[in-house]
């Protein structure tokens, strides 16, 4: 029989739980193709201490969930546009008519690709300016610090979070972009330590270092950058951590 | 889209060739293996028996030049639960999980067809591993292209670059690690290596033995199209010129339907419907079919009507040798077909029952209402030709003094444009500069920067040393399995050292991966390889295969590190030009608290340097003489087994112990590379001397063997105890903000440093 080697001496502590909570309860919608659905609920369970409840997308029963989660991944392959064939399926009908509802949605890159296929976001996402698929750290500033999901941030503080797409490229026209300007509707924009916008910080070309936007009520945040795999203690940085902290506290 | 039976039964005129000798050498059968055949089946065979021979007896799936030679390698310790044999090799990582892997090449296709056949490569090997029940958990590849000057060297890295990504990454598994280099003997026959581990609860494993008689065959999966038809014997031919017209053999990867396979799959497997399973990689329909049949000793009947298929009026030569991809082959429990069909159902996959298990060891095909098939298993798979090809006294490389090497060399150093320095003024730091910017060494972000590193949210180390999508640098890349435990891998091979000896070569292969799991702090469990060598009936190639085996398997033996699965490629030939023999090993090691994990970076200003291991001497075949000198001469430097695990437990005991605060081992550039490597990651410099009475030369850039480098903010433990265990060990300098500064003359910014090491590959791309 093989043993191990020696019992480590000294451990970690554990990883940091929030006190409150244990009441949001959040839904992740899985669709084929979908692979940051585990990520996403590890993140979720490490701030509220409950696991979030994976829906198949065939399914029409959404549950009653406080939080509406679309992860990341390639639905349906992406063969179409990103996001496009999701948003169209049986499920996205539900999410959509909850979010209209009040529900709060969170879309993380394929999930916010499909926020943007179906309408609840507007502007569009195009390939990165590379052409190339994209894995680093970025740093994001949050630009409004007012909205359920960004309260434990606040306005100006600066998060480092890993992106991982192919088409991650926001783009908005100018009357998109004044409209998301004026209502303060931008959730983060790519920058760099200090919290610069330059232009060396953009790693995709988005529109005015656009990472992430709300909508009007701010009730959904469709972001391309991963907060989930920014919260445990071997991720290196725990910077997405008050991001989902912020969301369980006001949703609790 | 799903299960229905293909309803093409009328038969189409099909005119098959008239099968003869000489269509049989076309197809990769000699004049003798031909007349075997005639003699199994005591009568001429059908074009699809024909076929069916040609494949399974090609060197890609029967070995027929290696399989003498495998023999030698070490496959067995405690921990290893399947050795070689199965689809991936599997060993015991505590507490019910195994750990599963295996690596494999997809050379020739990646070079006719680089995207599709990389991102193939990559499916054929997460399908090995997750057929056996596993969960693919991480993904390296180890990448050999031709000279940066080669016209087709830039066109071939951008599309083996993108097909690993857009396959890896669209399936959801982390790219966590691999190699990439550049030599001339690659121009026209690039390597791509890919290796995938999975992770299974050791109780729930699935292997392609166990079947029994008159049980239901189940193919699921994607449809069978005409795409690679024949790929298996393309894979064991020498490539002349004009090989592009077989880009009708490469396969086309779907890495979505790859994903719901599988989801599907590993959903199935919860339930006990499956009894084997085999993956359809090379050669198909044919080999998955042969292989259950003969590990279960039983015969199989297949209704070829049935095979879901995606183009009409195929025949069953084609459907046999077709090599679609995301396919898979099981046999299922009777009466349960109905659980299996639900599930890939609702994933929207093509199931079918198209055959099943008979007690006659006969494997018989049907069509069209024709018999096309009736070959018995057992010959077809215990009568593929072995071959003990005749092998030569090799020619090793000459040894070199090193002392004639002891003076700086008036370099090419990229300083000197810079700076407007004499030349007199070269110091260690000048060819620093060379080698640290050269395309072998040269920081690789271009490439892993297209893998996503990170998805699953497990990876601890990702590759590279300065910008890391996970934060830190590290000598092996790191996954959890646990709340606690995590896996370390690393890819590794010094080709020239293996051209030059290959018995040394194939022995320093395995111990550089010894001490790349070792140097994170994680136990070397076991490896995978994969043998890329030219073509084997050429005596001095068989040589270099044999020599690099026998090399390998002392090494396994010595550090109790064994092969337990591995891959061949032969043939690695173009136009007469052989490739360097290139045995790439996959090794994995264990932490069981990956906290203690040890990264590569310097740390805090004023911690001690120390070497581990020895003083270098040697510089024959270093990345030294090659880049300053542009020669790849001499022998490669000697590797004391004894020294090797007797060091490499040693650090791994100052890991646990938490003594040291940084290790990196020494391998290509030698020791000044190294710590180069670690100022960078740290971005923090060092002030270093040489130690009196050494070549400089060779003590900077000599890539002697059991060597590593560490930090800790005292010395004085790590030192005794190096001392008692009569391990050498020196103090070599203090880390120290801003420069790498030798007490002998020369300098260097970090930043500095940086720059020149990030620069090329993006420049070279560009």
């Amino acid at each position: 029989m093989f043993t191990l080697p020696e019992a480590p001496l000294k451990r970690l502590p554990c990883e940091r739980r929030s006190c409150y909570s244990k009441n949001m309860k959040a839904s992740i919608i899985v669709f084929p193709g979908t692979n940051r659905e585990k990520d996403m609920a590890m993140a979720l369970e490490r701030v509220s201490g409950r696991k979030p409840q994976l829906v198949w997308h065939k399914e029409t029963d959404l549950g009653a969930p406080d939080l509406i989660v679309l992860p990341g991944g390639f639905s349906y392959g992406d063969y179409l546009r990103c996001g496009a064939m999701a948003a169209h399926s049986p499920i996205m009908r539900e999410v959509i008519d909850r979010a209209a509802k009040g529900t709060r949605v969170l879309g993380v890159c394929n999930g916010f690709q499909m926020l943007i296929e179906t309408r609840l976001l507007p502007g569009a996402l195009l390939r990165n300016k590379t052409l190339k698929f994209i894995c680093r750290q970025t740093n994001l500033r949050c630009e409004n610090g007012e909205t359920e999901f960004t309260r434990k941030l606040g306005k100006g503080s600066v998060i480092r979070v890993p992106v991982a797409h192919g088409e991650g490229n926001y783009f908005a026209n100018g009357e998109i972009l004044r409209e998301l300007e004026s209502e303060q509707r931008i959730a983060f924009r790519y920058c760099d330590e200090r919290g610069e916008t330059g232009s060396s910080a953009n790693p995709n070309g988005s529109t005015a270092n656009i990472a992430g936007i709300f909508n009007k009520r701010k009730t959904i945040l469709g972001m391309m950058p991963h907060p989930e795999n920014a919260v445990l203690t071997h991720h290196d940085n725990d910077s997405g951590l008050k991001l989902f902290e912020g969301i369980v506290e006001a949703l609790a | 889209m799903t299960a229905a039976p293909a309803k093409n039964h009328e038969a189409p005129a099909i005119r098959e060739p008239d099968v003869t000798p000489e269509l049989a050498a076309e197809y990769g059968l000699s004049r003798e293996e031909y007349e075997h055949i005639v003699r199994i089946l005591s009568r001429e065979p059908s074009h699809t028996e024909l076929g069916i021979f040609s494949v399974m007896w090609s060197e890609h799936c029967s070995y027929k030049s290696s399989r003498i030679h495998l023999k030698k390698l070490p496959t067995q310790a405690p921990w290893v639960i399947q050795g070689p044999g199965e689809n991936a090799g599997v060993i015991d990582i505590g507490d019910n999980q195994a750990a599963i892997f295996k690596m494999e090449s997809h050379n020739h296709p990646s070079f006719i067809e680089p995207y599709q056949g990389a991102a193939t490569g990559v499916g054929g090997i997460m399908r090995d591993v997750f057929t056996m029940g596993a969960r693919p958990i991480a993904n390296l590849n180890a990448l050999r292209f031709g000279e940066p000057s080669h016209p087709k060297t830039r066109h071939l890295v951008s599309g083996v670059v993108a097909g690993i990504a857009g396959y890896g990454n669209c399936m959801g598994v982390p790219t966590v690690g691999g190699e990439t280099q550049f030599h001339p003997s690659y121009n026209g026959n690039i390597l791509v290596n890919a290796m995938t581990i999975g992770l299974a609860d050791q109780d729930a494993i699935y292997y392609s033995r166990g079947a029994k008689p008159d049980m239901p065959v189940v193919y699921v999966g994607s449809k069978t199209g005409r795409d690679g038809i024949h790929g298996a014997t393309m894979a064991s031919a020498e490539f002349g010129d004009g090989n592009e017209e077989n880009r009708p053999t490469v396969q086309v990867g779907d890495p979505f339907t790859e994903k719901l396979l599988l989801e599907a799959c590993l959903e199935l497997m919860e339930t006990d419907a499956i009894v084997c399973i085999q993956d359809m990689g090379a050669a198909g329909l044919t080999s998955s079919t042969v292989e259950i049949a003969d590990k279960g000793e039983i015969g199989v009947t297949l209704e070829l009507d049935k095979v879901p298929q995606r183009e009409r009026m195929m025949t069953p030569y084609e459907l046999m040798l077709s090599e679609s991809q995301e396919r898979m082959l099981m046999v299922l429990e009777p009466g349960k077909e109905h659980i299996a069909e639900a599930i890939f159902k609702k994933w929207d996959l093509d199931f079918a029952v198209i055959g099943y298990t008979t007690v006659e060891r006969r494997l018989k095909l049907t069509m069209y209402g024709k018999e096309w098939c009736d070959i018995p298993v057992p010959p077809l798979v215990n009568d593929a030709p072995v071959y003990d090809r005749p092998t030569c006294a090799y020619q090793k490389a000459e040894a070199i003094d090193d002392a004639a090497y002891a003076a700086l060399p008036p370099s090419n150093s990229p300083l000197f444009k810079e700076e407007g320095r004499k030349r007199s003024d070269a110091s260690a730091i000048d060819s620093l500069a060379v080698l640290i910017a050269c395309p072998d060494m040269a920081d690789k972000r271009w490439i892993w920067e297209q893998y996503d590193s990170l998805v699953m949210g497990e990876s601890v180390f990702t590759p590279g040393i300065t910008g890391t999508q996970n934060g830190k640098a590290a000598d092996a890349a790191l996954i959890r399995v646990s709340s606690d435990k995590a896996l370390a891998t690393a890819s590794d091979c010094n080709p020239r050292y293996c051209k030059a000896d290959p018995f040394e070569g194939g022995k320093q292969a395995v111990a550089e991966s010894y001490r790349n799991i070792s140097a994170v702090g994680a136990t070397p469990l076991a490896v995978t390889n994969n043998l890329n060598f030219g073509n084997p009936e050429k005596p001095h190639i068989m040589a270099q295969f044999v020599g690099c085996i026998e090399g390998m398997a002392a090494s396994c033996q010595a550090l109790d590190y064994p092969v337990i699965s591995g891959n061949v490629s032969l043939y690695n030939e173009t136009a007469g030009t052989a490739i360097l023999p290139t045995p790439v090993i996959g090794g994995v090691g264990l932490i069981p608290d990956w906290s203690k994990a040890m990264d590569i970076a310097f740390k805090n200003a004023d911690d001690a340097i120390l070497l581990i291991g020895g003083t270098g001497t040697h510089l024959g075949q270093s990345l030294f003489l090659k880049e300053v000198y542009g020669k790849e001469i001499g022998l490669p430097p000697r590797v004391d087994l004894d020294r090797e695990r007797k060091h490499g437990e040693f650090i791994r005991a100052l890991i646990d112990g938490m003594l040291v605060n940084a290790c990196h081992d020494i391998s290509d550039g030698g020791l000044l590379c190294t710590i180069a490597e670690m100022a960078i990651a740290g971005n923090m410099g060092a002030d270093l001397r040489v130690e009196p009475g050494n070549n400089p030369v060779a003590f900077w850039f000599g890539e002697d063997q059991a060597r590593y480098v560490v930090t800790a903010p005292m010395s004085d433990v790590i030192v005794a105890q190096a001392k008692e265990a009569n391990i050498p060990c020196t103090v070599l300098g203090h880390t120290k903000a801003g420069s790498l500064r030798l007490a002998d003359g020369g300098a260097i910014d970090i930043e500095k440093l940086r720059t020149l090491h990030t620069s090329w590959l993006p420049d070279f791309m560009r």
